[in-house]
C-alpha cells in the first residue's frame, strides 16, 4: 500500500508499505529519521515516541496504516528549545538511546501542564525507561525546562 | 578519520584556562543526542545495504540433523539463508592469551556459529536470513525448520550446584584463598550467624540493543558495531575471517548503553560479517530484544554460603564466604563473588571459595560490578545479621573492622576512606534518628526502616595508545580507540588535556570508538578514565616539552602555544604513546606488564557507604524506597556532573537488581523467559527515589591525577542495604533476590 502522511511538518509518501509494519519502521527505514529508537518493539520502553496527531504514542506499537492522513512529529522535528537545552544542562543525557523518547515525551508533559509536581513528573515518564542516569538528572531536567 | 569533526563542542565559556579538570562541564555529544541526530551502529546507512536476523535453536543441548530453509527462501525479497551447511568456513575461535593478545579472549563464547551442526544452549545462533528488509528477514526466520538429536542438558541451576567444583585462581581471578583456621576459629566463636545467600540471574538489557553493520570492500571490513572493546573485537575479527588486522576497522562512536554487555563478541557480530560475505552485500544485524537475551550473555545466578565469627566485642575472628556461581559449557566469566569479603574487614581467619558448575546455557558474562555486585549483597548483608546478633550499630561494627593493610594480600591500602564515609555519610543521611529495633518505625500503614551497606570496587587500570596534536590555530586533537558508552569519556579526557596544555577547554577535540585509531583500552573494570588520562597526560607532557623549547628558540616563552607554533612557521606539533608498529606494540605490552605490576603494589578501589530508607506496606508488603544516599571515596572527581549521573545510574541498576530483577530460565528446557521487557522489570521513574549522591574527592595519590574509576562502584552495596532496610522495617530477612512482594507479606 502507499501511505501518506506529514512528518515533521512536510508530507510524506512512502510505497509498498507493508500492512504489518509498524509506523517506527516508516521512520526509521523508510523516511530516513532513526532519532526515534527502536529498543523493544513491544510498547514497554518508550524509546520510540513520537507525536501522532499532537498525542504522544509508541511509535512501534502503531500500524503503519493508522498514520495515513496524519500528523506525526518526531525528535528531529521538534525545535531545539528549552527541554533539549535542559536535559543537557541537567546532566540528563548518558547513552542517549532513551533520550529521544524522552525529550517527546517531555515535550509533551510540559505542553499540558506548565509546571508538574515531581509525582506528576515521575508517573508521565514511568513509560520511558532508562539504563544510564538513575532518573535524577532528567527530573532536573523538566523542572529546569520548567523554569526556562 | 572519524565523524566527530563536526559534533558541535558545547559552549562553555565559564571553563577558564587551566581550570576545566574538577568543573561540571556538559557532556560533549549531548546536542547530537537530544536532537535525534546522533547515528548509533544500526543507524548508518549504506546503498545496498541488506538485513539479516538470526534463527535460534530451540533445544538446549544436542546436534541439527536436518534444516529446511525452502520456506524462508521462497518468501519475497530473501537473499540468501545460510546454515552450517552452506555458510562461508572461517578460521574456529581460539584461546586468548590475557597478556600477548586480548583479540581471542574477547570472544563471548567458543562455538563456532554456522560452522557446526552442534547446539550448546537454548538460543544458540544456528542459521541467518539476509533480505531486502527487515520485514522480509523478520518473516522468513521463523519458517526454518530444524531437527536436532538431543542429548541430556544440564540447565536447572538449583538441580546441578552439588557438581560445583572449586575454581582455579590466576592472574585476574582469586579462586580459593585462605589465611588461618576459619571452621575452627568460627566454631569457637563467641557470636556468630552462619548463612545462605542466593541471587538470580541478570540482564544487562541496555536499552540499545545490540547491533551490527558489517561492509566488505575485497578483503577489508568495516563494522558498526555496540561495542565497548573496539581495539580486541578488530583483532578477533581479523584472526577469524583470516585477514591482517590493519584491514578490520570497527567503529563505535555512539553506543547506547553497555554494562559489559557489548565488552564480548557476541554472535551477531560474526554472523553479520559471515553473511556480508556470502550476499556480497553490507548487511546489518540488529538484534531484537529478545534475540539479545538469547544470543548474549548476562550475569550467573549465585548461591552463597556466608559465615562470620566475631567476639563479643565485634571483632572478627572468621570469614567465611562459599560461592557456587554457574559458566556455560562453551565459555562463560568467572565472577569473583568473594572480592569484597576478601578486602573489606580484617578478620583474624579467613576462607573465601569459589565454585563453579558447567551448564548448557548461554555463557554469562561481565554485568556491572561483576563479583562484587552479588559478593556485597553476600557480605553486607551478613555483617548486618552480625550486628543485630551483637545487638550493635551495623556501622559501628563495620569500623571495629577496618583493617590496617590489605586483609588478604598484606598489601598497604593506596586511599582507604572508608570511615570518613559512613562518618561523612551518617551525618548526612540522619543515621542517628534511627532506632535500631526492628519494627519500630512506623508512618502510618508504612512500615519504616533504615540500611547501610559498603560498596567497593576494585582499580584496574590497562594501556592506552595515545596521539595528540597541537595546531597554530590554538586546537589540538587528542586521539585513543577508547568508547563512549554513556559515561561522557570524551568530555572528560578534554578536560583532562586542555589543562595538561594549558589551552582552553573548546580548543580541544577528541575521537574515540574507532579501531583506526590508536589503540585504547575495552572500557570495562572502570578503568577506562584512568587509564587513558595516564597516556593522555604523557602526550600532552612531551607536546609541552617540545613547545617549550621551540618557545625558547623563537623567544615567544610565556606566551601561549599556538603563538609560539606560528613563530617557528609550524602547522602543527604531535606527541604519541604508543605505536601500532611491531615494536610499538611489544612496548605497550611492557607498559601493561609495568603498570599492572607498579599497580600491584598497593591494595587500591574505589568504596563508599550506601544508606537508604524504605518503607514496606504492613497490609500489602509493597516495597519502597523512600530515600538514598550513596558517599563515595572514589578519588579525584574530574567532572562532578558526569561522575555524578554515572554513580546514580549505577544505584539504580542496583536496586533493580534489589527489588525486581531476574532472568528465569525454564528449568525444564533451560529456555529463558525473561526475554523481553515485559517479563524482565527494570526500574522505571516512579520507582525511584531522590537519589541523593556525594563524594570526599580525596585523590588517590598512586593514580593519574588521584582519579579512580566510578562507574560500578555505585551499584555495590545497594541490595544488602535495601535487604538491611528491609528487615529493619518489617523485622524480616530476605536471603534471596530479588525481594518480591511475596517475600516481603
Ligand atoms: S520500541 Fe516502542 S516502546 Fe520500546
Ligand atoms: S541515557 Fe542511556 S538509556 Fe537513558
Amino acid at each position: 500500500m502507499r501511505l501518506n502522511c506529514t512528518v515533521n511538518g512536510e508530507a510524506r509518501q512512502a510505497d509498498d508499505v507493508w500492512a504489518g509494519e509498524s509506523l517506527l519502521y516508516v521512520l526509521r527505514e523508510r523516511l530516513g529519521l532513526p532519532g526515534s529508537k527502536n529498543a523493544c518493539e513491544q510498547g514497554e520502553c518508550g524509546s520510540c515516541t513520537v507525536y501522532m496527531d499532537g498525542t504522544p504514542v509508541c511509535a512501534c506499537l502503531v500500524a503503519a496504516g493508522q498514520a495515513e492522513g496524519r500528523d506525526v512529529v518526531t525528535v528531529e522535528g521538534i525545535a531545539d528549545g528549552p527541554v533539549q537545552q535542559a536535559f543537557l544542562a541537567a546532566g540528563a543525557v548518558q547513552c542517549g538511546f532513551c533520550t529521544p523518547g524522552l525529550v517527546v515525551a517531555v515535550h509533551d508533559l510540559l505542553a499540558r501542564d506548565s509546571a508538574p509536581t515531581d509525582p506528576e513528573i515521575r508517573e508521565a515518564l514511568a513509560g520511558n525507561l532508562c539504563r544510564c542516569t538513575g532518573y535524577e538528572k532528567i527530573l532536573d531536567a523538566v523542572r529546569l525546562a520548567v523554569q526556562r | 578519520m572519524t565523524t566527530h569533526a563536526k559534533t558541535p563542542v558545547d559552549p562553555a565559556p565559564s571553563v577558564p584556562v587551566g581550570g576545566a579538570v574538577g568543573r561540571p562541564v556538559d557532556r560533549r555529544d549531548g546536542h547530537a543526542k537530544v536532537t535525534g541526530a546522533a547515528r548509533f551502529s544500526a543507524e548508518h546507512h549504506y546503498p545496498d545495504l541488506t538485513y539479516a536476523t538470526m534463527v535460534h535453536a530451540t533445544i538446549a543441548r544436542g546436534t541439527i540433523t536436518a534444516i529446511d530453509t525452502a520456506a524462508a527462501v521462497a518468501v519475497p525479497g530473501v537473499v540468501a539463508v545460510l546454515t552450517h551447511l552452506n555458510a562461508p568456513r572461517i578460521r574456529p575461535v581460539r584461546k586468548g592469551n590475557i597478556v600477548r593478545d586480548l583479540g581471542p579472549s574477547v570472544s563471548g563464547t567458543e562455538v563456532n556459529y554456522l560452522n557446526t551442526d552442534q547446539v550448546f544452549w537454548d538460543g544458540q545462533p544456528i542459521a541467518v536470513v539476509v533480505a531486502q528488509t527487515s520485514v522480509a528477514a523478520n518473516e522468513a526466520a521463523p519458517l526454518v525448520t530444524v531437527t536436532y538429536r538431543e542429548q541430556q542438558a544440564r540447565v536447572d541451576f538449583a538441580a546441578e550446584q552439588h557438581n560445583a567444583t572449586p575454581a582455579k585462581g590466576d592472574l585476574t581471578f582469586a579462586g580459593t584463598k585462605k589465611k588461618g583456621d576459619a571452621e575452627a576459629a568460627l566454631a569457637t566463636a563467641q557470636v556468630s550467624v552462619d548463612l545462605r545467600y542466593t541471587t538470580p540471574g541478570l540482564q544487562h538489557n541496555t536499552i540499545e540493543p545490540h547491533a551490527t553493520i558489517a561492509v566488505w570492500s575485497g578483503d577489508h571490513l568495516t563494522v558498526h558495531d555496540t561495542t565497548q572493546s573496539t581495539d580486541a573485537s578488530h583483532k578477533y575479527l581479523a584472526w577469524r575471517f583470516g585477514v591482517p588486522a590493519a584491514q578490520v576497522r570497527v567503529r563505535a562512536e555512539f553506543v547506547g548503553g553497555a554494562f559489559g554487555g557489548k565488552f564480548a563478541v557476541w554472535p551477531g557480530t560474526v554472523i553479520a560479517a559471515m553473511a556480508a560475505k556470502a550476499v556480497g552485500r553490507p548487511v546489518r544485524l540488529a538484534l531484537s530484544r529478545k534475540a539479545v537475551s538469547r544470543a548474549a550473555g548476562g550475569r550467573t545466578a549465585s548461591t552463597n554460603r556466608i559465615a562470620l565469627g566475631a567476639t563479643r566485642d565485634g571483632r572478627l575472628t572468621a570469614l567465611i564466604q562459599d560461592s557456587i556461581t554457574h559458566v556455560g559449557s562453551v565459555g562463560g566469566l568467572l565472577e569473583a563473588t568473594s572480592s569484597p569479603a576478601r578486602h573489606l574487614y580484617g578478620a583474624k581467619n579467613m576462607l573465601t571459595r569459589q565454585n563453579l558448575v558447567e551448564m548448557d546455557l548461554l555463557p554469562n558474562t561481565w554485568l556491572r560490578a561483576p563479583g562484587e555486585a552479588i559478593g556485597s549483597f553476600v557480605l553486607e548483608s551478613a555483617m548486618d545479621e552480625l550486628a543485630y546478633e551483637l545487638a550493635m550499630d551495623p556501622i559501628d561494627l563495620r569500623m571495629r573492622n577496618e583493617p590496617a593493610t590489605d586483609p588478604t594480600s598484606g598489601k598497604k591500602f593506596s586511599q582507604r576512606m572508608l570511615r570518613e564515609a559512613f562518618e561523612a555519610g551518617a551525618e548526612r543521611f540522619g543515621w542517628a534518628d534511627r532506632n535500631p529495633s526492628p519494627r519500630s518505625m512506623r508512618d502510618g500503614e508504612w512500615l519504616v526502616g533504615m540500611g547501610a551497606a559498603t560498596a567497593y570496587h576494585p582499580v584496574l587500570r590497562l594501556v592506552a595508545d595515545v596521539k595528540v596534536r597541537l595546531s597554530n590555530d590554538g586546537t589540538a586533537l587528542v586521539q585513543c580507540g577508547f568508547h563512549e558508552m554513556g559515561m561522557a569519556a570524551a568530555t572528560v579526557q578534554a578536560q583532562i588535556a586542555a589543562d595538561a596544555l594549558g589551552i582552553a577547554y573548546e580548543k580541544v577535540r577528541v575521537e574515540y570508538g574507532d579501531s583506526d585509531l590508536p589503540p585504547g583500552p575495552m572500557a570495562g573494570n572502570s578503568n577506562q578514565t584512568a587509564t587513558v588520562a595516564t597516556s593522555v597526560l604523557a602526550a600532552c607532557a612531551e607536546l609541552t616539552r617540545k613547545v617549550t623549547a621551540l618557545a625558547r628558540k623563537t623567544g615567544t616563552t610565556g606566551q601561549e602555544p599556538a603563538a609560539t607554533l606560528r613563530a617557528a612557521h609550524t602547522p602543527f606539533l604531535e606527541a604519541s604513546v604508543g605505536s601500532t608498529s611491531r615494536l610499538g606494540s611489544l612496548r605497550s605490552q611492557g607498559r601493561f606488564l609495568a603498570t599492572f605490576l607498579k599497580d600491584q603494589r598497593w591494595s587500591k578501589a574505589a568504596r563508599g557507604a550506601q544508606f537508604c530508607e524504605v518503607r514496606v506496606n504492613a497490609d500489602t508488603g509493597e516495597l519502597r524506597i523512600s530515600r538514598w544516599l550513596g558517599m563515595f571515596d572514589v578519588g579525584h572527581i574530574i567532572n562532578p556532573k558526569t561522575a555524578a549521573s554515572q554513580l546514580r545510574g549505577s544505584i539504580v541498576m542496583g536496586i533493580g537488581m534489589a527489588m525486581s530483577e531476574q532472568t528465569l530460565v525454564d528449568p525444564r528446557n533451560g529456555r529463558t523467559m525473561s526475554a523481553g521487557l515485559d517479563s524482565y522489570y527494570l526500574p522505571v521513574h516512579a520507582d525511584i527515589p531522590p537519589i541523593d549522591v556525594a563524594w570526599l574527592n580525596e585523590p588517590d595519590k598512586s593514580m593519574p591525577l588521584g582519579i579512580i574509576g566510578l562507574g560500578e562502584v555505585g551499584m555495590t552495596g545497594v541490595a544488602a542495604a535495601i535487604a538491611n532496610a528491609v528487615y529493619h522495617a518489617t523485622g524480616r530477612r530476605i536471603r534471596d533476590l530479588p525481594i518480591s512482594l511475596d517475600k516481603t507479606l
